[in-house]
């Protein structure tokens, strides 16, 4: 199939992956961290680490916009959903995410109307033929989807559709990004930048990791040969004592990114002063909001949401999950009390999470893997 | 100090073990994830139905269950289909009543004789419809030589069910001499497939309308009495069959590998899968491994005569792009592992959640 079987060439990927075999050095151990969770599914999904030598370590990032969704905004959009004529939407990865008091799919049994679209335009599609109910789309996601749920905003004000109204819990990828670096516990020897974020904010806002932080940053794009190709350019770099933002992604990722769709996110969000991420705690301008001339749209203002702030199960290490610092198997409750079919923690979740990429396809570890398949 | 790799390797052996824990139902209602073929599935059958009506022909948990009644060994079985929409391209509600429950008979390497219909009816529902179904109902049975014999009907208010659901049972009789399940799986057996996987799968998904896809792709149902005769005419040495409906290919292999305590190893490009399954699936983030199928066997059979099943496949219409996707083996036990196209290897589990919508 074109545009996919030449992403995961088998003989390509012996090629890059002796490359890599020849820069690495075998004194010295590499950590890389895959800022995406996209890219953590692909690693996973089409076994990557099987093509790397076992001094350089994948260590899996924040980029997951499941995970990073705080117990609190799941509890007040079960809230949301519980009103009278209330049709909650949201996207399939959110519907077994643990609230402090069970999951979408389990309020959805106990009489809630959630549904899952595929896109925001779905969910005002629904509105439209739903007058006499009032939808609601759980907006999730970094700049990659922050766009879409902007589109319709306006297509609903545009429309003057008033039945139809988003939770906005949209982040912004670069504060998260700051925060790992500025995490005293986390040794990395480069990122691989996330692709489809930096289709829409680009590669320059990057630079700061590669001038204030001296960390190489490959922008990688998400079929298994960019990975592998992105780790190649990466252990490049240091092998030449560069440093600096690369984008092997140009196929998608313009340098300065999407112009079109920053405007759509600035005509109708701003940045919150502050947001909490799941296990990373209150991190400062790293979410947004809808603008006040959007407020008729915005579920914040039409619920009187408890915007209760519920911590964390104690068990669950999904902070220092999305952080690095631990390896999935690493997590006290991982495979055990936590699994992808009773999560505990986000992680566990989605498809794009650390833990439930792990436990679903890399569940092994590589000696065994050889000798099974041998 | 442990080695990284062998604590790691501690936690997951941990991990395998905790997985072969008696199962317990730990939700207070049922959801949708209860029916999708998956794990939940699978906790709520053993856990519930399983404990409750124990019994041997039961516990093997094959589609059918194989009894002797006067020296005959009858097979039984019984389905139920509540797809939408009724009506997709390839077929509708009634084809996949009449195939879905001629394949759970023919793949015990029963011959199917007679079927039974039971309808439940939502108030309103188009008796022109209905009429399309029983006739499909009809020309199907008719084709594979079945007799649809006895049934029920009821029909219920409005809003209480969508439109037609069915449920079926079916009577067939095994006249080889064989014992065909998932506990004789054994290491060094092939796995072979007959046919393009995720076909009625992704048709049904795109027929709900609902992505904005087009595709000219039709449902897989039919009845494979006829490619497993072919089959068990051809070599002794097949150890187990399954029809791959919800949960896909990735499903079965995953129990087979449980019940037979062996593990499996498949090879990614040696699965067949249309281009446009393929490409739906990729927009979608849908393994195809884990897409219905509604007339694709899955067969294990004797590594030394796996090449004469797969001829025997092949020469019937329905098998024409059958396939050996892979092997049985012995280490590590319950997992099942594939090789994938770009040269790395990972797990395959069984299917968590309900990404699918309902295709049966």
């Amino acid at each position: 199939m074109r545009f996919v079987d030449e992403f995961r060439d088998r003989k390509i990927a012996g090629d890059v992956a002796a490359e890599i075999a020849r820069l690495a050095d075998p004194g010295r151990h590499y950590r890389f961290m895959e800022v995406c969770g996209g890219h953590t599914h692909t690693i996973y999904k089409h076994g990557i680490e099987d093509y790397l030598p076992p001094n350089i370590t994948l260590v899996h990032g924040p980029g997951c916009p499941v995970c990073v969704i705080p117990m609190g905004r799941v509890d007040d959009a079960m809230y949301i959903a519980r009103q009278p004529g209330v049709m909650l939407t949201c996207f399939g990865d959110m519907m077994r995410v643990p609230g402090g008091d069970g999951s979408f799919l389990d309020a959805s049994a106990a009489g809630a109307d959630i549904r899952m679209v595929y896109s925001p335009l779905d969910a005002l599609r629904l509105a439209q033929r739903n007058p006499g109910r009032h939808v609601v789309f759980m907006a999730i996601g970094f700049e990659t989807t922050a766009p879409s749920t902007a589109l319709t905003l306006l297509k609903a004000a545009a429309d003057g559709v008033s039945n139809f109204s988003v939770f906005c819990n949209h982040v912004t990828i670069v504060p998260a990004i700051k925060a790992i670096l500025d995490s005293p516990d986390l040794r990395l020897d480069g990122f691989l930048g996330p692709g489809h974020v930096s289709t829409v904010i680009g590669c320059r806002p990057y630079q700061f990791i590669a001038s204030a932080f001296q960390k190489p940053v490959v922008v990688a794009g998400f079929e298994p040969l960019d990975v592998l190709e992105s780790i190649r350019l990466l252990l490049k770099q240091l092998a030449e004592g560069r440093c600096e933002v690369e984008n092997q992604y140009t196929r998608v990722v313009p340098w300065d990114g999407n112009p079109k769709a920053l405007d759509v996110i600035r005509q109708t969000m701003e940045l919150r002063p502050y947001f909490e991420w799941r296990g990373l705690g209150f991190i400062s301008q790293s979410a947004l909001k809808l603008r006040e001339p959007f407020a008729a749209y915005d579920a914040e203002h039409i619920f009187r949401i408890p915007g209760v702030r519920v911590a964390d199960p104690k068990a669950c290490q999904c902070g220092e999950v999305l952080k690095g610092v631990l390896k999935p198997w690493e997590c006290k409750v991982f495979g055990t009390a936590c699994t992808p079919e009773t999560p505990i923690g986000t992680c566990m979740v989605s498809s794009e999470g650390a833990c439930a990429a792990y436990y679903n396809f890399g569940r092994f570890t590589r000696e065994r893997l050889q000798e099974a398949v041998r | 100090m442990t080695a990284r790799p062998e604590l790691e390797q501690q936690v997951l052996d941990r991990i395998e073990s905790f997985r072969r824990r008696k199962p317990t139902l730990r939700e207070e209602r049922i959801t949708m994830a209860h029916g999708a073929g998956g794990k939940a599935t699978h906790t709520l059958i053993e856990a519930v139905f399983l404990e409750t009506f124990r019994n041997p022909l039961l516990e093997p948990l094959e589609d059918q269950a194989v009894f002797s009644v006067n020296g005959a060994r009858l097979a039984c079985t019984t389905d139920s289909f509540v797809v939408s929409p009724l009506f997709f391209p390839g077929g509708d509600i009634g084809d996949l009543a009449v195939n879905g429950t001629v394949n759970d008979l023919a793949v015990a390497g029963a011959r199917p004789l007679y079927l039974t219909a039971g309808f439940i009816l939502e108030e309103g529902f188009p008796t022109a419809d209905l009429q399309r179904i029983a006739s499909s109902m009809a020309r199907d049975a008719a084709a594979v030589g079945v007799q649809i014999v006895t049934g029920d009907t009821k029909v219920v208010e409005r809003g209480k069910a969508d439109g037609c659901f069915i449920n079926t049972s079916g009577i067939g009789v095994v006249e080889r001499d064989i014992h065909l399940g998932a506990a004789a799986v054994r290491p060094g057996d092939a796995i072979l497939v007959s046919g393009p996987i995720g076909d009625h799968g992704i048709t049904i998904m795109l027929a709900r309308g609902e992505l904005d896809l087009v595709s000219d792709l039709t449902s897989d149902t039919a009845p494979l009495h006829a490619l497993v005769s072919r089959v068990l005419d051809a070599t002794t040495a097949v150890h187990a069959m399954r029809d791959a409906t919800r949960g896909g290919v990735a499903t079965i292999l995953n129990e087979v590998a449980a019940s037979a305590d062996v593990s499996m190893v498949v090879d990614e490009n040696a699965v067949p899968v249309r281009a446009e399954v393929r490409g739906a699936c990729e927009i979608l983030g849908i393994d195809p491994l884990y897409a219905a199928c509604e007339g694709r066997l899955v067969a294990f059979v004797a590594g030394e005569a796996a090449e004469v099943a797969l001829a025997a496949m092949k020469n019937d219409p329905l098998g024409r792009e059958a396939a050996i996707v892979g092997t049985v083996r012995a280490e590590s036990p319950g997992l099942v592992l594939l090789k994938t196209q770009f040269g790395g290897t990972r797990i395959v589990d069984m299917l968590v959640g309900d990404p699918l919508p309902r295709i049966c």
